[in-house]
């Protein structure tokens, strides 16, 4: 790839990421209630955060047909592209919804989530990899992008439930409820925790390399691993790693074995100082605010339908349903017929799909039923997007299937 | 049966919880749908009468009642979800490693993963998704499902039929969204009903009762998309015969035509050519990658050809071919041919084709190459007339050489590792020199020998393609499932069954609205039509049980 294409590309990820960050300002400006009197004043806070998020997706299109212009094949190959559209997949969700609800406090909620699946994303290597051959299908294509775009429409009913829960939950006591919705919060801080060591250790240009040997079908590979924050994890002790660049910290501990995806100890590490850095910024929030933050955030949300945020939640679903079962299951499955001779093979991914969809099932079942709106189904909603978490986090960095191709 | 007279006229079956005509509730039966305690009337299936509410008493009845439970389908989701979820904490049996030191379940699980892996591996998780209760599982959520849409799809269908646009008072009040309006012309309501007739709403009128109606289908949509799924799962449980599913493997070998196993031996197969491709690393576009990655693999292709024995052909005698096709088998490119499939699944480049082999003096320190043979693995000649009136004889071929006990055997006889004794006759000699030559050995018994084989040119060696044989008549029945499920939920989910009634009640005008789903839209329809009326807007007396 040309230098000036390279940089073009990346131009225009950053100026969409840039236009996120200013819609969710504006967005955030429209639960301030400082001067009562100026509602209309509000709405256009509304309109001008809505106007940013629609350039923002624009810029993000354009990058992503940079990117597949320069690679010849729809960027959706490797796990940075596939997470990369997954936060893309995000934002058009929310303006789909905008659209029907015009509910400006979605925006404040899903933007930021957004912003943190693209940051998420850039824990792998951005690199444009070559195909193998059972990736050289359209169908892959086909299949990867409906499934982000319900998973973006998925998670816009985890933000709605979000926004419920905050909203209605009593904060005046401790109990399981405000227990768990502070671990909702203190997961948020992790994310922001990532962003800050892995842009600040990139600014300072740390990198520090291993060599290791890895078994790849049965032959023995000898394998760089890149990493680019301090190892405080290094790679598993079983594939005998040894340090290329000198003057580093040595590794506290290696990876455990049983984390088998691909360039695992690298991601480990990401994790490991994701808690670090995270998990001290949470503790400064709670020293300055003196409160849980999620009961920091309640009194902002005083002013919302939560009947309609509830509507919201299930509705996202309702919408969602069928174009996740579309993509993730009967595209899948065309694709795995074809690649793989086998529609269905019990691929832990597959499983994982078959999962998250059981569960949006039981989801709707439970809808129908009296006693299941409101914050139980907030709750379920949550627990729905946890699942699709995981299935990308924890399925990538632990399980390796056929779908590892990070 | 104790049919139910209704105050309207209407005669309503056993167990109707609301009049289908008029919606009165039934007294007595208000405890089917819990709405006894309740402002609002559940309205779920328009309270009709469904069996597994009515009957309760023969054991018939009992099963159809638990069966038609939405709460047990969800338990039995529940229970499925939490099963797959747990096959995948450890890899299946059919996903522990090739590179396994072993394979055998009943090691490989406790080898790697301790006690949880025994554990694991007694419990029989290993094979979790063929395990008999997890079928049961999916059998019972079939079961389940039949049942459930029986139940309430067919007195819905008839209550939805019968309504009638004069509704009961208590009805009224009791919806969701309601509101009394006062002093209303008729010309005001009129203007009502062409805006919901602008916004496509159907509407029936009687005496001045006014039902607008749209998006009735929608409520079918569940039922639709549990006929798909009831499809799937015959699918599914038929894949489980023979009959219609056929699964096989093949390994065929570059130059090699052999019987496609599966196939009653009417079809042959020949790899013309293998060729396995791999990324340019100076392609300027994956350096990046390719760097770290090493190879990285770009294609697999199988030449092939598919030959069909002739009918006529005489018992006995060698078949006779007639080619079918000839194309190029590729990942994501599979091959069909007469209702069978075949699949590029993998391949093997342990093999040896030609092997090459120079005589020299034994003693020469040059190696003076008097003449060369070429051994053909597949067809291997035994004598080889050289020049100077030299022979060599093959006495001895091991294709796949292994020592056991002591002694040299060959333990396929496929070219894998290839073995040889040799004796050179010199000229005008019968008294061959024996010599021992394999991969990495050159062994002269005696010690005495003039003459020398010696391997100068690498050996050339072949693609084994792994191909899979499929035929599959249950794909269809799939597709079908499949299609009939999407239909099903985009019309549960992208439309929705909204009412509203206007009821003329003692000088005033009862508006009422009920929806399926999306109670934001039917407020927007009916904000829309009221606009420019003196019509009060409905009320949402719901009040969200937590
Ligand atoms: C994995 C299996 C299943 C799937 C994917 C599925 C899917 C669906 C969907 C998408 C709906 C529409 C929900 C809505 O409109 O909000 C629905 C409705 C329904 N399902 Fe299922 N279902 C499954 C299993 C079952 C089972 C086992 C039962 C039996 C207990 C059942 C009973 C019902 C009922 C009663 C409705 C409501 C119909 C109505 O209110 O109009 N489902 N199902």
């Amino acid at each position: 790839m040309s230098n000036l294409m390279s940089t073009s590309i990346t131009t225009f990820y950053v100026i969409s990421i840039v236009l996120y960050l200013i819609a969710t300002l504006f967005f955030g400006a429209t639960v301030r209630d400082k001067n009562v009197e100026s509602k209309a004043k509000k709405r256009n806070y509304g309109k001008i955060g809505i106007t940013f998020t629609i350039i923002g997706l624009v810029t993000h299109i354009v990058y992503f047909i940079l990117r597949w212009i320069a690679s010849g094949h729809a960027p959706v190959s490797n796990m940075f592209e596939f997470v990369t559209f997954l936060g893309m997949s995000i934002v058009f969700a929310f303006i789909i919804l905008y659209f029907i609800y015009k509910l400006d406090i979605l925006g404040l909620f899903a933007l930021p989530i957004a912003l943190m699946i693209l940051a998420y994303a850039s824990m792998f290597p951005t690199d444009i990899s070559p195909l193998v051959p059972s990736l050289q299908s359209p169908w892959l294509y086909i299949h990867v992008t409906t499934v982000s775009l319900a998973q973006g429409i998925l998670a816009i009913s985890f933000v709605a439930g979000l926004i419920y829960l905050i909203a209605t939950i009593d904060q005046t006591v401790r109990n399981k409820k405000t227990i768990w919705l502070e671990i909702i919060m203190f997961s948020i801080f992790l994310v922001f925790g990532f962003v800050i060591a892995s842009s600040t250790f990139s600014l300072t240009n740390y990198e520090v390399e291993f060599e290791y040997i890895e078994n790849i079908q049965g032959q023995e590979q000898v394998l760089v691993a890149e990493y680019h924050m301090p190892p405080i994890a290094g790679v598993q002790k079983e594939k005998m790693p040894e340090v290329l660049t000198e003057g580093r910290m040595d590794p506290l501990f290696s990876t455990p074995s049983w984390m088998q995806g691909a360039d695992s100890g690298r991601k480990f590490n990401s994790v490991i100082w994701s808690f670090v850095v995270g998990g001290a910024l949470y503790l400064v929030a709670r020293l300055i605010l003196r409160k849980r933050v999620s009961a920091w955030i309640q009194p902002f949300l005083r002013n919302v339908n939560t009947d309609l945020v509830d509507e919201v939640t299930y509705r996202a679903v309702a919408i969602g349903f069928p174009v996740f079962t579309l993509g993730g299951l009967i595209f899948a499955s065309i694709w795995a017929q074809i690649a793989w001779d086998r529609f269905w093979g019990w691929d832990p991914k597959e499983v994982w799909a078959l999962i998250t969809w059981f569960f949006y099932a039981a989801y709707l079942h439970l809808r129908l039923s009296r006693g299941w709106h409101g914050e139980k189904s907030a709750w379920l909603a949550v627990i729905g997007f946890v699942i699709i978490m995981f299935n990308i986090i924890v399925v990538n960095l632990v399980l390796a299937g056929l779908h590892s191709y990070a | 049966m104790d049919k139910i007279k209704c105050e309207c006229g209407h005669i309503n079956p056993e167990g109707t919880v609301l009049c289908e005509a008029c919606g009165k509730p039934v007294e007595g039966n208000q405890h089917i749908e819990g709405n006894d305690n309740q402002k609002l009337l559940n309205m779920r299936y328009d309270g009709s009468a469904r069996r597994s509410q009515t009957y309760n008493r023969r054991i018939v009845d009992k099963v159809w009642t638990f069966f038609s439970s939405v709460k047990v389908g969800i338990w039995l989701i529940v229970i499925a979800l939490l099963a797959s979820g747990i096959g995948t904490i450890f890899p299946q049996a059919m996903y522990i490693p090739a590179d396994a030191p072993n394979r055998d379940p009943a090691v490989f699980y406790e080898d790697y993963y301790g006690i949880a892996g025994k554990i694991y591996y007694q419990l029989g998780f290993h094979e979790m998704y063929s395990s008999w209760w997890y079928l049961i599982v999916i059998a019972l959520i079939g079961i389940s499902l039949v049942i459930c849409s029986l139940d309430r799809f067919i007195p819905l269908r008839r209550a939805l039929k019968m309504q009638k646009p004069k509704r009961h008072n208590t009805f009224l009040t009791r919806q969701r969204l309601y509101s009394k309006s006062e002093n209303i012309s008729e010309e005001e309501k009129q203007k009502v009903v062409e805006s919901l007739k602008n916004q496509r709403y159907k509407i029936v009128e009687e005496d001045g009762h006014v039902l607008a109606e749209k998006g009735r289908f929608s409520r079918w949509g569940p039922y639709v998309n549990h006929i798909g799924l009831i499809i799937i799962l015959l699918a599914a449980l038929l894949r489980m015969t023979p009959l219609l599913y056929l699964d096989d493997y093949v390994w065929v070998r570059e130059g090699e035509e052999i019987i496609i196993p599966g196939t009653d031996n009417e079809y042959y197969i020949e790899n013309k050519k293998f060729t396995l491709e791999v990324y340019d690393k100076d392609d300027p576009r994956f350096k990046d990658a390719l760097e770290k990655a090493g190879e990285v693999h770009k294609g697999y292709t199988t030449e092939v050809k598919i030959s069909k024995v002739k009918e006529d052909a005489v018992v006995g005698a060698a078949d006779e071919l007639e080619v079918v096709k000839t194309d190029k088998l590729m990942m994501n490119h599979p091959v069909k041919f007469d209702g069978y499939t075949l699949y590029q699944s993998g391949y093997q480049e342990n093999e040896f084709k030609t092997m090459y082999f120079d005589v020299v003096k034994a003693n020469d320190e040059n190696q003076e190459v008097i003449d060369s043979i070429e051994v053909d693995l597949r067809n291997p000649e035994e004598t080889y007339e050289l020049a100077d009136g030299l022979r060599v004889q093959m006495e001895q071929f091991y294709p796949d050489y292994a020592l056991e006990d002591g002694q040299p055997i060959t333990k396929t006889k496929y070219p894998r590792n290839p073995a040889f004794v040799f004796s050179v006759f010199p000229p005008e000699s019968d008294e061959g020199e024996l010599s021992f030559l394999g991969i990495g050995q050159n062994i002269d018994p005696t010690g005495e020998n003039e003459y020398q084989l010696v391997m100068n040119k690498m050996p050339e060696t072949l693609y084994v393609s792994g191909i899979t044989v499929r035929r599959d008549y249950t794909i269809p029945l799939f597709i079908i499932g499949a299609a009939i499920f999407m239909i099903g939920v985009t019309q549960g989910m992208y439309w929705q069954h909204r009412r509203i009634w206007l009821n003329p009640n003692k000088g005033n005008l009862l508006m009422a609205a009920h929806t399926n789903k999306n109670w934001f839209g039917i407020k927007k329809d009916l904000e829309k039509a009221i606009e420019g009326t003196s019509i009060t807007m409905v009320e949402d007396q719901q009040e969200i049980d937590k």
